[in-house]
């Protein structure tokens, strides 16, 4: 089970939809599952709306979408055989009441419907399109801090299993997206950080998004400055006209923005050096829907390699 | 409240043109910044508190809800908390800028503002204490989101009502369901007085249990455990003794958020996801009949891209690439290898061409997304991409002149 997490606004979900498809690919079983349920990550499959239902999308590929008050009533149906909670009468009210005074509850049912999924080895992998930095952990932790909280009762019982296979390694892991931005650099040690002190989860890797492509070697730069002062600039803009200094101004702009990114990227490689660092490259064309994410899981795949 | 005579005096790109931040900084007491994560909420909101102390005069305060080290280093402090702390004016002059007013920061402390609350409405120092040790409470405050979202804007109207300031620019926590600290107050108001609450904590109190609620507690206690159901209980019994100061509260706080001086700012930047979350945000705002003031669109792409004649240049580079090298090869003659400079020459013509059209496709798209944020807003600010991050406050003031008169024509211009 992969949980893919990262600041906000990094591509999370088309990681975590390039991660599915590539261990379909390769084929394994594989449920993907949104916990937001903002259907985005079945917008990366073109998947129309998915439910709680996990719905096979491609060969090897089920999606679904967290639905913590059917995780309950499928946790209560299963754990507790009991039909009479159909007849509670408003479950929906009782539910948001336990859920919104009880913290942690939303976090267990979505935690405790995935790790069941793992434990009953329905799939051969899980890829959870987790919360952002500042939820996953809240998430991830929830088993323990619910178990610290509650000291009797069913949920003891349950949490017990789920933090079992949570802090195993070889079972479950986190996937953090960082993009080579400054901020995203940053939060993304503090994420890694805060995983390894606070929560039982191992993380697996670093997955760095929207990669920009280097565009000079060293001898093509000293050409560049060059072509954009001097003799030879002269030159081209004879040939070519005034607009070519736009055009000029563009390649430095992409020049400039590749190196403040690689910057970042030395930054993060250096402060988790201990962690795998997977490169995805800016799509200059379309960045999301099911063609980006075939493209995606080719980079990934080869990166694995 | 004091308020402002000095009349704004902008040196920012294009000030005057009436298309950026300017006036509506001018005439609101309130800007509350939103948007989803990591388009640059927290330094816009930053940049545009910076630039109106420097150019408006007046007390002004941002509240930043991220613990942003770094944020606190660009304004020259330490470090700052729940309490405001005031920018030295050093720090200003530093940047080469004589600030006509005062700049104040305030980071939002989830618990510590929780706790000020619950002292201040507490009917007796027994309740209070009971509250503050109650484990679910600590629980709540300490990592229940929601309660990020109520404590923003109650500490916004706090700050409000002290009239201490003449502008406050808040940044708001990057929700999960966006909209949702717009409306903590009203939740907060009607979960305290559900009938679903008085009912639950029902039996803890009289210690009858009714034949309705006979069979939820025998789940709830098969589930939760029933020492867990008691804590849940003691700690609402105890909250419902703040319910009235809690309503009463509450709906101030709304009418702050409601009050024609009060704006909002929706921040995004111009890629697909966040753009559309900043249109769900746009929709909800008008929805719920909050002002919206603008859209800032962080880290636009320079308007070059757009041009048709840059793109017909960049299609030659593109297509005669060798040509264009072997024809301008006599000014690369005194090499001291001149075939290879010739090759080196053609290769970085065509890539200049082919990153062009690449970031040309880019520019369009952010073109597209513009024109629909546009439609949604009355205006729309566009920022470019800065040459450096914003690290200092000379970096904020230069990312609030942009955002002060709006991009000029030509953004990017600086980066040639």
């Amino acid at each position: 089970m992969l949980f893919v997490t990262g600041k906000g606004g990094v591509g999370k979900t088309t990681v975590a939809a390039a991660l599915a498809l590539l261990g379909a690919r390769e084929g394994k079983r594989v449920l993907a599952c949104e916990v937001d349920a903002k259907g985005a990550l079945a917008g990366a499959f073109e998947a129309g709306r998915v439910g709680f239902e996990p719905r096979e999308v491609d060969p090897g590929l089920w999606l679904m979408a967290m639905d913590t008050e059917a995780s309950l009533r499928e946790y209560l149906r299963i754990n507790l055989r009991l039909p009479l909670v159909t007849r509670l009468g408003p479950l929906a009210n009782v539910f948001d009441f336990v859920a919104d005074a009880a913290p942690g509850v939303k976090e267990i049912l979505t935690v405790g419907k995935l790790a069941y999924e793992v434990r009953e080895r329905h799939y051969d992998l899980v890829v959870v399109d987790a919360p952002a930095s500042g939820h996953v952990i809240g998430q991830l932790a929830a088993p323990a801090a619910l178990g610290d909280l509650v000291k009797v009762g069913l949920i003891r019982t349950q949490t017990e299993w789920m933090s079992a296979i949570l802090r195993d390694p070889s079972t479950t892991g986190t996937v953090v997206v960082a993009t080579p931005e400054e901020m995203p650099v940053t939060e993304t040690i503090e994420l890694v950080d805060g995983l390894r002190r606070r929560t039982e989860v191992d993380v697996a890797a670093i997955v760095v998004n929207r990669v920009l492509p280097e565009l000079f070697s060293h001898n093509e730069q000293a050409i560049f400055d060059r072509v954009a002062v001097g003799p030879l600039h002269g030159a081209l803009r004879a040939d070519l006209g005034p607009p070519l200094d736009d055009v000029i101004a563009g390649a430095r702009l992409a020049v400039q923005l590749r190196r403040r990114g690689a910057e970042h990227l030395a930054r993060l490689r250096a402060e988790l050096a201990d962690l795998p660092h997977l490169y995805l490259p800016l799509l200059f064309g379309r960045t999301t829907g099911a063609r980006a994410t075939r493209v995606l899981a080719d980079a990934l795949g080869e990166e694995l390699l | 409240m004091k308020r402002r005579t000095t009349a704004p005096t902008g040196t920012g790109p294009g000030t005057g043109t009436g298309t950026g931040l300017e006036r509506i900084a001018a005439s609101h007491d309130v800007i509350v910044t939103c948007g989803s994560g990591g388009v640059g909420k927290t330094t816009t909101a930053a940049a545009l508190a910076a630039t109106a102390a420097a150019e408006l005069g007046g007390r002004v305060l941002v509240v930043t809800v991220d613990p942003a080290r770094r944020l606190a280093t660009a304004l020259g402090l330490q470090a700052f908390g729940n309490v405001e702390t005031r920018v030295p004016t050093q720090a200003f002059l530093d940047a080469g800028v004589e600030p006509q007013g005062e700049l104040w920061a305030a980071m939002l402390d989830t618990k510590a503002s929780w706790d000020d609350l619950v002292r201040r409405h507490a009917p007796d120092a027994a309740t209070r204490d009971a509250i503050l040790a109650n484990p679910l409470y600590q629980n709540i405050t300490g990592t229940f989101t929601q309660s990020h979202d109520y404590i923003a804007v109650e500490r916004l109207h706090e700050l409000h009502a002290s009239g201490r300031y003449d502008l406050i620019v808040v940044d708001t926590p990057p929700t999960r369901n966006a909209i949702d600290f717009l409306d903590a107050p009203a939740r907060m108001a009607d979960f305290f007085s559900s009938r679903l609450l008085r009912w639950l904590i029902t039996p803890y109190r009289s210690r009858l249990v009714n034949l309705a609620s006979k069979p939820f507690y025998a789940v709830a206690d098969r589930v939760l455990g029933a020492h867990f159901l008691a804590d849940i209980a003691e700690f609402f019994i105890l909250f419902q003794s703040m319910y009235d100061g809690f309503v009463e509260r509450a709906e101030a706080v709304d009418r702050t958020l409601h009050d024609p001086r009060t704006t909002f700012l929706v921040v995004s930047t111009l890629e697909p996801a966040p753009a559309q979350e900043a249109a769900f945000f746009c929709e909800e705002l008008a929805r719920r009949r909050f002002p919206l003031g603008a859209v800032v669109a962080n880290r636009a792409l320079p308007s070059y891209f757009a041009e048709a004649s840059a793109h017909r240049v960049a299609q030659r580079l593109g297509r005669e690439a060798t040509d264009l090298a072997a024809t301008n090869a006599e000014v690369l003659a005194g090499d001291p290898d001149p075939d290879r400079a010739e090759a080196d020459l053609a290769r970085v013509l065509g890539e200049i061409g082919s990153s062009f059209a690449n970031y040309r496709l880019m520019a369009v798209r952010e073109a597209d997304l513009a024109a629909r944020l546009t439609e949604l807003a009355p205006l729309l600010v566009r920022v470019p991409h800065l040459d450096d991050d914003v690290t200092d406050l000379a970096g904020l003031l230069l990312l609030g002149s942009y955002l002060w008169g709006g991009a000029p024509t030509r953004p990017g211009s600086d980066t040639r």
